[in-house]
């Protein structure tokens, strides 16, 4: 598998690391005890194309949105995800 | 059949002509009172206790592909009960405790060989942490010896204690841990269940669940026609959020590939199993003579039941690391497996929030060592209604109550347990 980095061209897998699926948003700072455990704990866990977010850590350090096919490894789009990622973690 | 010294004797003398299946392949029947779904280690072990155990023969084990096609036989064969947190403890020696007497009770040899495992620490603070957990397996009665450096120069001389970053100051054995013969424990399951009436059902996908009125489970549609069921249990590891969705859950799980691999045979090398605690890398040595390891799992979300290159790189790194002298050896085989990486690192075996089904799921990647375990207490829910006194800490609700049992403390990211 290699991810092509819109910044950086094609590179080895090894340069990236893995966040998880993009599709998840934090709840707002009010939001119930639900909302909390549905965000950090249930997945869709997607057999297929499945939206996720990469960091390029060994290149640009910028968080990428990648389309995978989980059922393949198959790539089909990989987009910078501005601030998406950085805010999950917390930088 | 029943295999003893005679039959095999017998089987022998007549030019081994005469051997029969050892298991029943059947057809469905329309209806059943235990459906599991998923014919794998744990599967088969829980048909096997609900029809010895707990009285209940008319159940059928329902299989996508072969039975042992999925983890079951892909996963590198060790069993051990060397955990730290309640719940865990517990739960994995009453599994060693039926690894024990599981040949005898399945008339069936596994080859279970308690060679034992080792895991080894490089530093003062991985020793204490090591101490600790073994003195919690000794509390609860469970054989744990902390070996220093001294005592592994001896019984593993080719280890590279003197590595500059992580020397090799001692280890933590389990005597009674060790290995078994992956594919036997699935044949030794449907053999023994097969002959009390369970009916094992191949080339059977489930493709949903049959509801009444209430949402009440009571059966599955298959690529094999409907089957009526009183209860199912769904013990499918790898594809649990499939099958679940079908339910219309979503679970705390997701699935990720973990790589194994072999080398070719050499003479007889490492005693037992070996972990390697600077990195991830273990290792046994298979009656073939191959050296059986792996390491992390891939680290992304995959159904390929493949992995990529950086991963290979790094376990044989790990390799290399503790063991200069594998160098040479080649690699035969790799291949992955997809596992059931839970929010906490431990399993789930529990009543679903669906009436009538039962879930076993979130194995990560040690289900293996689980299997006569994991059948024991599924089969004991389903026949009961209620959890088996050793899992009743696996509950699928415990996320929701902050109950997590997180063994090596990695919070809720499942590529890190």
């Amino acid at each position: 598998m290699r991810i092509v980095c819109p910044f950086c061209g094609e590179r080895e897998l090894g340069e990236f690391t893995y966040l998880g699926d993009a599709k998840p948003q934090r709840p707002a700072a009010d939001a119930g005890e639900d909302a909390i455990y549905d965000y950090v704990y249930l997945r869709d866990n997607i057999a297929g194309p499945m939206s996720e977010h990469w960091y390029h850590g060994g290149g640009c350090r910028a968080w990428l949105k990648v389309t995978r096919n989980t059922l393949t490894h198959e790539i089909s789009s990989v987009e910078p995800a501005a601030g998406a990622g950085a805010a999950k973690v917390g930088a | 059949m029943n295999y003893s010294i005679f039959s095999l004797a017998r089987a022998a003398l007549s030019g081994h002509k005469n051997w029969k299946p050892t298991w029943r392949d059947a057809a469905p029947k329309d209806r059943y009172d235990v459906i599991i779904i998923g014919g794998g280690g744990h599967g088969l072990a829980t048909a096997w206790f609900l029809a010895s155990e707990f009285g209940i023969r008319n159940v059928a084990v329902l299989e996508k592909g072969w039975i042992g096609s999925g983890n079951a036989g892909r996963n590198t064969t060790i069993i051990r009960s060397n955990y730290g947190l309640p719940g865990n403890t517990g739960f994995y020696e009453l599994s060693m405790k039926l690894w024990e007497t599981m040949e005898q009770d399945l008339n069936y040899n596994a080859m279970v060989s308690q060679r034992g495992v080792l895991n080894l620490y490089h530093s003062d603070a991985q020793r204490d942490a090591f101490a600790r957990r073994g003195n919690t397996m000794r509390i609860n009665g469970i054989d744990a010896e902390l070996l220093d450096q001294a005592a592994l120069r001896k019984m593993l001389p080719f280890l590279n204690f003197d590595n500059a970053r992580f020397p090799v100051q001692g280890g933590l054995l389990q005597r009674r841990g060790g290995t078994a013969r992956h594919d036997a424990v699935v044949w030794g399951y449907a053999h023994a269940a097969s002959e009390l009436g369970v009916d094992i059902i191949q080339n059977c996908e489930v493709t949903g669940f049959t509801r009444d009125a209430n949402g009440k489970v009571t059966g599955v549609e298959t690529s094999r026609g409907k089957i009526s069921a009183g209860k199912v249990g769904m013990a499918v590891a790898g594809s649990s959020s499939r099958v679940a969705a079908m339910a219309g859950l979503r679970l705390p799980i997701e699935s990720h590939v973990l790589q194994a691999f072999v080398s070719e045979a050499i003479k007889p090398l490492i005693p037992g199993v070996m972990t390697f605690g600077a990195g991830h890398f273990y290792v046994s040595q298979s009656d073939k003579g191959g050296l059986v390891f792996g390491g992390d799992i891939d680290g992304y979300n995959s159904y390929a039941q493949r992995g990529n290159l950086p991963v290979v790189e790094d376990v044989c790194e790990g390799g290399m690391a503790l063991i200069p002298m594998i160098g040479r050896v080649r690699l035969l085989r790799q291949w992955g497996g997809i596992m059931d990486m839970s929010m906490d690192g431990t399993p789930i075996i529990d009543k679903s929030p669906v009436d009538g089904l039962y879930i076993n799921a979130g194995w990560c990647y040690g289900g293996f060592k689980a299997t006569p375990g994991s059948g024991f207490v599924f089969a004991h829910l389903i026949a009961r209604d209620q959890s088996h006194k050793e899992a009743a800490l696996f509950r699928l609700d415990r996320f929701q109550r902050g109950a997590m049992i997180d063994e090596k403390g990695q919070g809720a990211q499942p590529n890190l347990h």
